[in-house]
Order: structure tokens, then C-alpha cells, then sequence
């Protein structure tokens, strides 16, 4: 397996935050300023340079035993400081399925 | 159905405790993510992206109802109250807790399932035919070949680390209904012209990334032999095959790069090697498996029962019937598919109390047996035919009898970017969007046999390049787009489809697959002339005219 | 890096010899198959042990015509997930009838241990401490086997039929 921090060239175009999955469950994690885990975006650090986002995903790929798979995704910061999923693929990790479960969740 | 014996058992067993102890380590931080990931895998744990997923085998597609009772108990117990079937007989469970994975495995393996090998680059489930044992005109039961095979390739030491995955398939009638040509190695059995049993070995199909058909590297090799000969084709593999790149690394690859012919010759030498050996099952060994599976005990029944004659007055009825009952070896039953495609639902979900319920109109109608095939649906295997009225209001009242098996909403759907760590696009929404625009019952009898298939990345879960219409999600400029090819088939003609033109926007497939569909049934030269067959005559550009000429 | 030989944490006796470097007079020796091939018969003649560092991409021909001779043939796991070397075991231990020290090197990690021992490897370089003290419990943890390998433990296919045997001959 390549290391993320491998691959040489971490280049952010925006806001971005480092996610992950919980070792033990599974669940979607965003990492914080205080170097934990929250699983809400809203709690998420955010990163707005390339020297940043390495930081930051070089602190939680140090945490091999909680998370798995860290990485750097987009965000988007509403005017109102909501922070948002930047793609289709963190929306869904975030908000959940785009469709309803076969039964209620 | 196959029972397990001490033996199997102890296996299990043995299993679920090393497994147990690996989590431990994990959680402890005494094994890296590094390390335990190919041991999570090899038990069909993945992680996706919302929770780990947890991929089940039903070898074979063979389900006892106490079994199924078993998956919907783990659907509720450990998930959240359903289960995904997927193409090559597993199913899935979409929100486990590695933590509670264990428990999960042991309860499974009461009854005797398991998750060995469901991913990881090993031999994965064996999967044969859904109406083995029952299906008219069969050369004999392929299950029995597909167990001596699971057990052989279950934790084999030797080809546990294999450059990539590796997958078999298994079927013993003149209709391919187990998708043998896009398996690493299909095997069609047969009769040779001593009557003895074999198999025309087929070596290097698969879909993804580069799709191929597989080639005959041997029109027939006896039943006695069959195991020398895979181990023959997996030590070749295992020691030539590419490890570079891990899109290479198929076997199917190997076959194309050194030819069918030369990679037959290697093969052949090795297996010289290796005929005359432990390997070669005796009829001993093969009765012991043999003996092991159970047939019920059919009734002598009359062709037309009575039942049948009344319940053939109500339309509802025969619709389901004529589109759902298929013909059986035994006189006065039948083998009835499920239909787990109900318009605007998830193709090949299942919740528990469907389960259950399944399991219990199993119990009663079929001696307790249920099946699972590669289109994501179920079905009964020996429902006499006596039962047909009353076993459709049971189905009918679950949501179990959609009359749309072989149809154009029958989808074969993978799970798409709404789960999938690997997706490009969303499969599920095109899917339901689909058999809404479909729903009309009368209509999709009228377009007959059509076959959609939908992944939503090029790994090509849900087969789309053999979908009579397959769909592939792509990802342009962070939008998602859909690839669309006509003219694939996965059954004994298999051919891979072919791009119809360019790529188009989420919002437009359903209008694109309409437009299809209305091409064909203005193209096709008669009722009787299925999509598949029209493609083949006029070949994809009066399809491609007619789809873009307003695009 | 402990070695685990039948199943005993052991001293490895063989030095290591790297593709440049002098090779020792006396003593075991372990040298990569480059530099075994460059004179076989030169190194066969020294009066203590050989043995053969054995890359797992490379056809086990040129070694077979020395194997006789040889007191050990170690194989690589580069990676834990690169299973060539457990082919190349078999070959060794089953076709070739290698009966010298066969030795697993590389990535050997616990839950390949079981796997090694059925291919035929009877010496592990464990790259773990843990793992090694590990070694007697790990490998107690499977009873059933499905395939015939060379190791000679009895399949679940055959303790079943010599079981219907044993049934239908008692009265």
C-alpha cells in the first residue's frame, strides 16, 4: 500500500478537511483541530494550503489503530461558515445515501 | 442441499476464532491496517463509504430456509435490517461494525455459511447454475463439482496469494445460466462419447477494466481430473501472472498476453505433472460428496392440477405465472424466480422480514430450499404446481411478485456511488428510475427479453458489458455520466456490448434507454425478435441515429 | 529477526552472504542464487553447509540439478501478499523431493504461518518477536484441511471415506 503522505503531490485547490473511517465501526470521521476525531463536518479542521493539508493528513495517518484510509477532500464554506461536502462523493459519505434505505433507518 | 458434517463445521469454526483473535490484534493496534487488510478481506470484510461492508458466500447459490432465517438475523442483529444479493451469489451487509464481526460469523456458521474468501486475491465463491438439480434436460447436478471445488480452493495453501482475485463458475446446461464465459475459469459440464463425465474448460473471461471472453483451453477434461487440472491453471497463474500493476494482474491478462495456445501448453505440461496424484478423485470421493446433498422427496403429481385451472381465470395470476414459473424436471412442479426488482426499489434487496418470510413459504411450498442467481433474484427451486395460486398471494402480499423477470426493469444494478468506496457514479437512482419508466407491466411484456445491466465504475460489478443495455457511470469534471453500450449478452453466445456513442448526463439516461428501446421496437422485424437479436441484425448505428439524432 | 525451525525459536547458523561481499571460508552459508550459479561446484565443495537465497521470479531449473546438495533453500516473500514463493515450496518439497531446510524469508507474518507449513516450509525467518512467540498456538489453530499437499496431513475428503470404510466394514 502507497502511503497518502506518499504521494508527493498534495496540492489543494480550496478549503479542504482529512477524513477517514472509524477502525472499530466503520463510521465516517472528519479530523479535528484538537488532532482527534469528530464524526461531524462541522467539527472538522480546515485546511487552506498545501503545507496544511499535508500536516494535517500526516497527524491522522499517524493514528493507524482509530481510522483507516485518511484522506484530503474538498469543502465548501457557505457565507454563513456552514461547512459543506465538496463533492458528490463527501456529500454522500456525509449526509447519506441519495436514496431511501429499504427500510427505515 | 449440501450438509455440512463435523469436518466442515470444525472448519468454520476454526475460522471464526482465528478471525476473532485478528480483530482483536487490530483493534489493539498490534496489526497495522497494512496487515490485517488482506485478512479482513479474505473474510469478506470491505470498507466502503459509510461503514465496512461484510459480503457473504451462498456457495453455489444453494440456501437452506433455516439459513436464510440466519442472513435476516444478521441483517437485524448487526445491520440495519436488509441485505444487498449480489451477481455472484453473496450477499451483503452494508453497515457492520468490525467489532461485532466475529459474533456475526459465529452466528452464521451454526449453519454452516461462511465469508471465507468472498474477497481478496484468492478463489472466490464458487457459483453455478440456480437451477441446479432441477433445471429439464441437465447433464447432471453441477453443484456437486461446485462443492468438491469450494472445498478444495478453501483456505488452499498454496493459492491464497494470487495476483489478483479469481473466480469460477460452473454449469451443466446447454443454457448458460451461471455466466460461465466471464469467469477466470467457466466449466461446462458434459458428457463425452463414452458417456463418462468431464468438462470443457474455459480459462480467462472477466469484465472490468479490460473485458475478455473466455477462451476453451480444453474441450474436455474427466470429472476424475478436474481438480489437478485448475491446480494446474492457478500454479501457472500464480507464478506468471502480473504483479505490477494491479490492472493487469488477471488472469484473463495472462491469457491474452501469452495467447490461449501457449498459455494451454504451459498449463497441459504442468498438469502432466500433476494428473496422477492425491488430486485424482475417485468415485469414493465423489460419491462421499455426492451422498451428501438431499433431494426431496417429490410427489407424483398431475401435470394441470385443478388449482391451476381456477387461478388461470384471474389475469393478475397469469401474468405472474407466464412470466415468473419456469418448467421443472419433475412432472406437476415448478422452479419460481422472485423477483427482488419491485419498481422503484434497490435492485437485489432484500429486508429481513422478507427474509423470513421467504424462508417460511420455503418451508411450505419448497421443501425448505431456496436459490439465489446471478440476475439478483431468488427463487424456489421445487414448488409443486398445485401451490402456484396460493404461494403467488403470499408472494404477492411481501412485495415478492413483480412480473417482471427477464424484463427491462429485471436490473442488474451494482451498488453505485450511494455505497461504494469505489464508484464513479450512482447505480441505484438510474436503476429506480428506470423501472418507473417502466412499471407499465403490459408494455415490458411487449418489449420482451431485454437485460440492463448498470455499474457505476469500470470494475464492472454490475456486468454492464454484457447487459443486452449496459450502463457504466463515469466521472466528468466531478459530474456523473453514464457510458452507454448496447448489444452484450452474458449466456452462452456471450459478447461484450458496444458504445453507442458519447457519454451521457445523469438526467438523460432513462430518456436515452427510452429512446433505445422505442428504436427497437421500431427496428425489429417482428414481435418475436427480442433487442438482443434486432442489435445483432443492424448492428448498433441505426440505434445510435435514432438516440442522438436529437442530442 | 527470529527463526522458527520445526517449530522451535532456533540460532540461525547460516551468514548471510550479500552479492558483494567475501565469502567465509568456514561456516554455514546462505548466498543469493546470482552468486550460487557463478560456480556451484565451487561453493558445493566447501567442508560446512550451503544453502541458496531463492527469488520468487525465477524458474526453480537452474536450481533443481543441486538440490541434493544443498543443506537449504530459502524463498522470498517479498511481500506477505506475493504468494509465489508457496508454489515454488511445493514444487521444491513434492516434484523435486527436497528434503533439506526450506526457509521462508521476507514478509513472514503469523497468519501465513499455517499456509507455510502445509506448502512444505519447515524453517520461518518471523519478521515479528511477537509472531515467533506466537508460533505453537497459531499453528494449532486449523484441524480440517481440504487439500492434499505435501505435508502429509490427511484431507477432510479422505478421513471421510476411510470413516464410510471403517462404517460399512464393521458388522
Amino acid at each position: 500500500m502507497t502511503s497518502p503522505l506518499e504521494q508527493k503531490k498534495i496540492r489543494i485547490t480550496g478549503p479542504s478537511v482529512v477524513t477517514a473511517n472509524r477502525t472499530r465501526d466503520g463510521v465516517v470521521i472528519y479530523r479535528t483541530a484538537q488532532q482527534g476525531w469528530s464524526a461531524q463536518l462541522a467539527d472538522a479542521a480546515i485546511v487552506r494550503t498545501s503545507d496544511d493539508a499535508r500536516a494535517l493528513l500526516a497527524e491522522a495517518v499517524a493514528d493507524d489503530v482509530g481510522a483507516i484510509g485518511a484522506y484530503i477532500a474538498p469543502v465548501e464554506i457557505k457565507d454563513n461558515g456552514v461547512i459543506a461536502p465538496g463533492n458528490l462523493r463527501e456529500h454522500i459519505r456525509s449526509e447519506g445515501l441519495t436514496i431511501e434505505l429499504p427500510v427505515s433507518a | 442441499m449440501y450438509a455440512y458434517d463435523e469436518l466442515d463445521r470444525t472448519l468454520l469454526h476454526e475460522r471464526v476464532e482465528e478471525f476473532r483473535d485478528q480483530v482483536k490484534r487490530r483493534l489493539s493496534g498490534e496489526l497495522t491496517e497494512d496487515e490485517f487488510k488482506i485478512l479482513r478481506l479474505q473474510n469478506g470484510v470491505y470498507l466502503q463509504l459509510h461503514a465496512y461492508m461484510f459480503r457473504v458466500a451462498i456457495p453455489y447459490g444453494t440456501l437452506s430456509s433455516k439459513q436464510l432465517r440466519a442472513l435476516a438475523h444478521v441483517a437485524r442483529r448487526y445491520d440495519r435490517g436488509y441485505g444487498h444479493f449480489t451477481t455472484r451469489q453473496n450477499i451483503q451487509f452494508n453497515w457492520i461494525k468490525l467489532a461485532e464481526l466475529p459474533d456475526a460469523l459465529a452466528d452464521l456458521a451454526e449453519v454452516g455459511i461462511h465469508a471465507m474468501q468472498t474477497s481478496g486475491n484468492n478463489m472466490r465463491n464458487v457459483t453455478s447454475d440456480q437451477w441446479a438439480g432441477v433445471a429439464p434436460g441437465e447433464v447432471e447436478d453441477p453443484r456437486i463439482w461446485s462443492e468438491l471445488l469450494r472445498q478444495h480452493t478453501t483456505l488452499h495453501p498454496e493459492f491464497s496469494f494470487l495476483p489478483r482475485k479469481f473466480k469460477i463458475a460452473i454449469t451443466a446446461s446447454e443454457h448458460d445460466r451461471a455466466a460461465i464465459k466471464i469467469h477466470d475459469i467457466g466449466l461446462r459440464l458434459h458428457k463425452n462419447a463414452d458417456g463418462e463425465t468431464g468438462f470443457e474448460v474455459l480459462v480467462g473471461g472477466g469484465l472490468g477494466r479490460t473485458p475478455f471472453i473466455a477462451k476453451t483451453i480444453k474441450p474436455f477434461v474427466h470429472g476424475r481430473d478436474i481438480l489437478s487440472y485448475v491446480e494446474a491453471i492457478l500454479r501457472v497463474y500464480n507464478q506468471y501472472g502480473r504483479r505490477d500493476n494491479i490492472y493487469k494482474a488477471r488472469i484473463k491478462i495472462l491469457v491474452h498476453e501469452l495467447g490461449i495456445e501457449k498459455f494451454g501448453k504451459e498449463v497441459e505440461e504442468e498438469w502432466q505433472q500433476l494428473r496422477d496424484s492425491a488430486l485424482t478423485l475417485d468415485d469414493a470421493a465423489i460419491e462421499e460428496v455426492r451422498s451428501r446433498f438431499s433431494y426431496p422427496a417429490y410427489e407424483k403429481l398431475p401435470h394441470m392440477p385443478d388449482e391451476l385451472k381456477q387461478a388461470a381465470h384471474d389475469p393478475v395470476f397469469e401474468r405472474w405465472r407466464k412470466n415468473s414459473v419456469f418448467p421443472h424436471k419433475v412432472q406437476g412442479y415448478s422452479i419460481v424466480t422472485l423477483s427482488l426488482k419491485p419498481v422503484g426499489g434497490p435492485p437485489g434487496d432484500a429486508t429481513a422480514e422478507q427474509m423470513d418470510v421467504i424462508a417460511d413459504l420455503a418451508d411450505r411450498y419448497s421443501f425448505g430450499e431456496i436459490r439465489v442467481g446471478h440476475e439478483q433474484n431468488l427463487a424456489l427451486p421445487h414448488v409443486a404446481k398445485r401451490d402456484l395460486p396460493a404461494l403467488w398471494k403470499a408472494l404477492d402480499k411481501a412485495g415478492l411478485a413483480t412480473p417482471n423477470v427477464n424484463l427491462v426493469s429485471d436490473i442488474i444494478a451494482c451498488p453505485g456511488l450511494d455505497y461504494c468506496s469505489l464508484a464513479n457514479a450512482r447505480s441505484i437512482p438510474i436503476a429506480q428510475e428506470l423501472t418507473r419508466r417502466f412499471a407499465n407491466h403490459d408494455t415490458a411484456g411487449l418489449i420482451g427479453r431485454l437485460h440492463i445491466n448498470i455499474s457505476g465504475c469500470i470494475n464492472a460489478c454490475g456486468h454492464h458489458h454484457v447487459g443486452h443495455i449496459g450502463i457504466l457511470g463515469v466521472e466528468k469534471n466531478g459530474e456523473e455520466f453514464y457510458q452507454i453500450t448496447i448489444g452484450g449478452r452474458a449466456d452462452e453466445s456471450a459478447a461484450l456490448g458496444t458504445l453507442i456513442g458519447p457519454s451521457v448526463p445523469y438526467a438523460e439516461v432513462a430518456d436515452v434507454v427510452e429512446d433505445i428501446v422505442e428504436a427497437y421496437l421500431a427496428l425489429r422485424d417482428s414481435p418475436d425478435e427480442l433487442f438482443i437479436d434486432t442489435v445483432k441484425r443492424l448492428g448498433v448505428e441505426p440505434f445510435r441515429e435514432r438516440v442522438y439524432a436529437t442530442r | 529477526m527470529p527463526l522458527v525451525k520445526n517449530g522451535k525459536i532456533a540460532t540461525d547458523i547460516y551468514v548471510h552472504v550479500a552479492d558483494d561481499a567475501q565469502i567465509p571460508a568456514n561456516g554455514a552459508i546462505l548466498v543469493p542464487a546470482g552468486r550460487f550459479l557463478e560456480d556451484p561446484e565451487a561453493l558445493l565443495k566447501r567442508p560446512d553447509k550451503v544453502g541458496v537465497l531463492w527469488p520468487n521470479n525465477r524458474d526453480l531449473d537452474d536450481l533443481v540439478p543441486y538440490l541434493d546438495r544443498l543443506a537449504a533453500v530459502a524463498l522470498v516473500f517479498p511481500s506477505f501478499r506475493d504468494g509465489r514463493a508457496y508454489s515454488q515450496a511445493r514444487l521444491l518439497r513434492e516434484r523435486y523431493r527436497y528434503r533439506g531446510e526450506l526457509r521462508a524469508t521476507g514478509q513472514v507474518l503469523r497468519d501465513q504461518f499455517v499456509f507455510m507449513l502445509r506448502a512444505g516450509f519447515d524453517a520461518l525467518d518471523v519478521k515479528k518477536e511477537k509472531d515467533a512467540d506466537a508460533f505453537a498456538d497459531t499453528v494449532k489453530r486449523y484441524t480440517v484441511f481440504y487439500q492434499p499437499t505435501g505435508d502429509g496431513r490427511a484431507t477432510a475428503l479422505s478421513r471421510r471415506t476411510q470413516l464410510r470404510h471403517s462404517e460399512s466394514a464393521s458388522p
